[in-house]
C-alpha cells in the first residue's frame, strides 16, 4: 500500500522551477530518504506534501488524501519535525509533550500514558520537569522526534533532523526511527549525511528539481558501480546546473 | 477546543516563565503614571522671584505680598538694582523679576507701568509666568482701585478641570500609550518569534487552525492590558485625584476596545516583518511615536499643520484619548462618544481583514 503518491508534481516561483515534474511512491512502513544538494528542491517538495505549499501543477496523495482538497485531513495524519525548531525551550519536557499531544487532539488519559511511555523509552523519566532548554541538543532532538509521532501518524516528515548532532547521538536517533517504522509509521526523511542514506530502505536523489535516481541504497551503489552512497551522490550531484 | 486550550496554556507559560518581561509590563504603567504625576510636570510651581521696588508705597507692597503668597512664585529677595537682577538671572536663582517704577501708586490709571523681566530660555514657562504675574497684579489693582478704573472684570470659570491639573490630560494619554506598547509590541513579537524559531511551520503543519494561534497569542495580552487599565485607573483616582465622572464600565469597555485595536495592529505588524527586532522597531517607531506626538496627548492637534492633522486621523490613540477624556473628565455617556467608538471599531475590522489577507497560512 502506498501512503505517498506523487505524479508529475511541479512548483514554479516565477521563472524558476523549484520542483520539476517529480513522480514517486512511498510504501507504508518504509523509511524513505529524500536526498539532494542545497537548492535541489527537496524542501519545497516536502512542504508541498505537508500542505504548507500548493503545487503549480501535478497530483499527489498523502495518507490517502488529495493535497489540493484534503489538506486538513492530511494534517491530522502526519507528523513533522524540522532541524530549525525542535521544541519550546521555555516549556518543561512534559508540557511540550502535552502541548503537541493536545494540538493533535489526544485525550487526557492518552496523554498521560504517552508521556510515561515516551519518557521511559527515552530514559528521561528524571527529566520530566526539566526545561527543554536545559537538555543537551541530542536529547532535545530525540524528544522532538518522539513528540512528532506522539499521535501515531501514518507518516512522519523529518527535515534534516540530525543537523549539528554528533555521530553517536545520530545513531541513537536512527534507532528511534527504526522503532517508529516497526510500529508502521512511514518515515520520510531529508538528510545531508550519506551514512544516514545507507540506513534508509529506499532513497531518491534530487538534482535541479528532478528526481534523478530512486532505489534502495544497495541497488543504487550497484547501478553506479560505487562502494558507498557518498560516491553515488557525488556522481549525480556533479551534473547539477544550479547552485545554492 | 481542547487544541485551543493546550495552545493557550503554552502562551501563558511563555509569558509567566519570562518573569522579567512580565514584571516590566505590570510595572511600566505604575512608573509612567508616577513619573507624569510628579516628576514631569508642565505646571509652574515655585519659580524664583525678585522684586525691584522703586515705588516704595502701599500699593507696591500689597502687590508684592500677593505675589509672594502665591504658590507659583518662590520669593527670593528684594533686589537693590538691575545689576543684581541680572546677576540672579545668570546664576539661575530666579525666573522672573518685577520692577515697580518710582511714583507707581500716584500714576496708577494714567500710564503707570510695571516691568516684568522673565527668563525666556524656556518659552512656554516664560509665557505662563507672565500670565500668572499679570493676572495677580491686575487682581490687586482692580480690587484696590475698582472705583477709579470702572473697567470690565471678566469672571472666569474653568469647566471640568477647575484646578487646571495636568493629570486630567495625561492619564488618558498614558493609557493610550501603555495599551499600544503592551498589546501591539508583545503580540507582534510573540507571533514573529514563532516564525523566527521555525515553530510556526510546525504549528501550520499541525491541525491547529491559524485563527486559534492568533487568538491564543492575543488573549494573554488582553488580560495583561486589563490589569494595566485597572492599575492606571486606581492610581489616577486615589493618588492623582483624577475623577471618573462618567461610567466606570464605559471607561473599561472603551479601553478594551482600544486594546483590541492595538492587538490587531500588532497582528498586522507580525504579518509584515519576519524578525523580532523588526517587529519591535516598527512598533516603537511607527506606532509609539505617533501616539506620543500626534495623538493630541502632548501637543494640541488644532495647532498642527494640516498635513499632520490629516495623519493624526489614522492614529487610534487620537480617538481613544478624546473619548476617554469625554467620559472620565467630562462625564459624558456612550451616545456622546459614539463617533469615536465607531471609528475604533472600524479600525479593528479593517485591520483584521488586512491581517487575514496577509497572514501566510502557506508560508510561501
Amino acid at each position: 500500500m502506498n501512503v505517498i503518491e506523487a505524479d508529475k508534481l511541479t512548483k514554479r516561483f516565477g521563472n524558476f522551477t523549484a520542483v520539476d515534474k517529480i513522480s514517486f511512491e512511498v510504501k507504508k512502513g518504509e523509511i524513505f530518504g529524500f536526498l539532494g544538494a542545497n537548492g535541489a528542491g527537496k524542501t519545497t517538495a516536502m512542504r508541498i506534501l505537508c500542505g504548507l505549499s500548493q503545487p503549480t501543477s501535478g497530483q499527489a496523495r498523502v495518507a490517502g488524501f488529495d493535497i489540493y482538497k484534503g489538506t486538513e485531513q492530511i494534517k491530522r495524519h502526519i507528523g513533522y519535525m524540522s532541524q530549525k525548531f525542535s521544541l519550546y525551550g521555555d516549556l518543561k519536557v512534559w508540557e511540550n509533550i502535552r502541548l503537541f499531544g493536545g494540538i493533535y487532539g489526544l485525550s487526557d488519559k492518552q496523554l498521560k500514558e504517552k508521556t510515561d511511555e515516551m519518557l521511559f523509552t527515552l530514559q528521561m523519566e528524571d527529566r520530566r520537569d526539566a526545561l527543554v532548554d536545559s537538555l543537551p541538543l541530542g536529547w532535545k532532538q530525540k524528544l522532538a522526534f518522539s513528540v512528532a509521532v506522539v499521535h501515531d501518524p501514518q507518516i512522519v516528515f523529518l527535515d534534516e533532523p540530525t543537523g549539528g548532532v554528533d555521530p553517536v547521538t545520530r545513531r541513537q536517533f536512527w534507532e528511534l526511527i527504526y522503532q517508529a517504522a516497526e510500529r508502521g509509521i512511514t518515515v520520510f526523511v531529508t538528510t545531508h549525511y550519506m551514512d544516514e542514506a545507507e540506513y534508509c530502505d529506499r532513497v531518491s536523489i534530487m538534482v535541479d528539481g528532478r528526481i534523478d535516481a530512486l532505489d534502495s541504497p544497495k541497488a543504487l551503489k550497484r547501478k553506479f558501480n560505487s562502494s558507498s552512497m557518498d560516491e553515488v551522490f557525488y556522481s549525480l550531484a556533479r551534473k547539477a546546473q544550479r547552485g545554492e | 477546543m481542547k487544541q485551543f486550550l493546550s495552545f493557550l496554556k503554552k502562551e501563558f507559560y511563555h509569558i509567566f516563565r519570562d518573569l522579567r518581561t512580565t514584571i516590566i509590563m505590570i510595572v511600566i504603567p505604575v512608573v509612567l503614571v508616577v513619573l507624569f504625576g510628579y516628576a514631569i510636570s508642565t505646571e509652574i510651581k515655585s519659580s524664583g522671584l525678585v522684586v525691584l521696588d522703586h515705588g516704595h508705597d502701599l500699593l507696591t507692597q500689597r502687590i508684592t505680598d500677593r505675589l509672594i503668597s502665591n504658590e507659583y512664585f518662590d520669593f527670593y529677595k528684594q533686589a537693590a538694582d538691575y545689576e543684581e537682577i541680572d546677576r540672579l538671572f545668570r546664576k539661575d536663582k530666579i525666573k522672573i523679576a518685577v520692577v515697580f517704577p518710582t511714583g507707581f501708586a500716584e500714576n496708577v490709571g494714567n500710564g503707570s507701568e510695571v516691568q516684568l523681566l522673565v527668563d525666556a530660555s524656556s518659552p512656554n514657562e516664560a509665557t505662563s509666568l507672565i500670565e500668572y504675574a499679570t493676572a495677580i497684579i491686575n487682581t490687586e489693582l482692580s480690587e484696590g482701585a475698582l472705583q477709579t478704573t470702572g473697567g470690565i472684570t471678566p469672571v472666569v470659570r474653568l469647566l471640568y478641570n477647575p484646578q487646571m491639573k495636568d493629570a486630567y490630560n495625561f492619564v488618558p494619554g498614558v493609557m493610550g500609550m501603555i495599551l499600544i506598547l503592551i498589546c501591539s509590541i508583545m503580540t507582534s513579537v510573540g507571533i514573529v518569534r514563532e516564525k523566527e524559531y521555525g515553530s510556526m511551520e510546525v504549528l501550520l503543519v499541525s491541525p491547529l487552525k491559524p485563527i486559534y494561534i492568533i487568538l491564543a497569542k492575543a488573549a494573554p495580552y488582553l488580560l495583561i492590558s486589563l490589569v494595566n487599565i485597572l492599575t492606571i485607573l486606581l492610581l489616577s483616582y486615589f493618588l492623582l485625584e483624577v475623577p471618573i465622572r462618567g461610567s466606570l464600565m464605559l471607561v473599561i469597555m472603551l479601553s478594551l476596545l482600544y486594546a483590541l485595536v492595538a492587538l490587531c495592529l500588532g497582528l498586522f505588524v507580525s504579518t509584515v516583518v519576519s524578525t523580532q527586532k523588526g517587529a519591535m522597531l516598527i512598533c516603537a517607531m511607527v506606532l509609539m511615536l505617533p501616539v506620543i506626538l500626534l495623538s493630541g496627548m502632548m501637543f494640541p492637534i488644532e495647532n498642527m499643520p494640516w498635513i499632520l492633522q490629516l495623519i493624526s486621523n489614522v492614529i487610534p490613540a487620537r480617538w481613544y484619548i478624546v473619548a476617554l477624556r469625554d467620559v472620565m473628565i467630562k462625564g459624558l455617556g456612550v451616545l456622546d462618544i459614539l463617533p469615536e467608538i465607531t471609528i475604533l471599531f472600524a479600525m479593528v475590522v479593517g485591520l483584521i481583514v488586512l491581517s487575514v489577507k496577509r497572514f501566510k497560512i502557506r508560508l510561501e
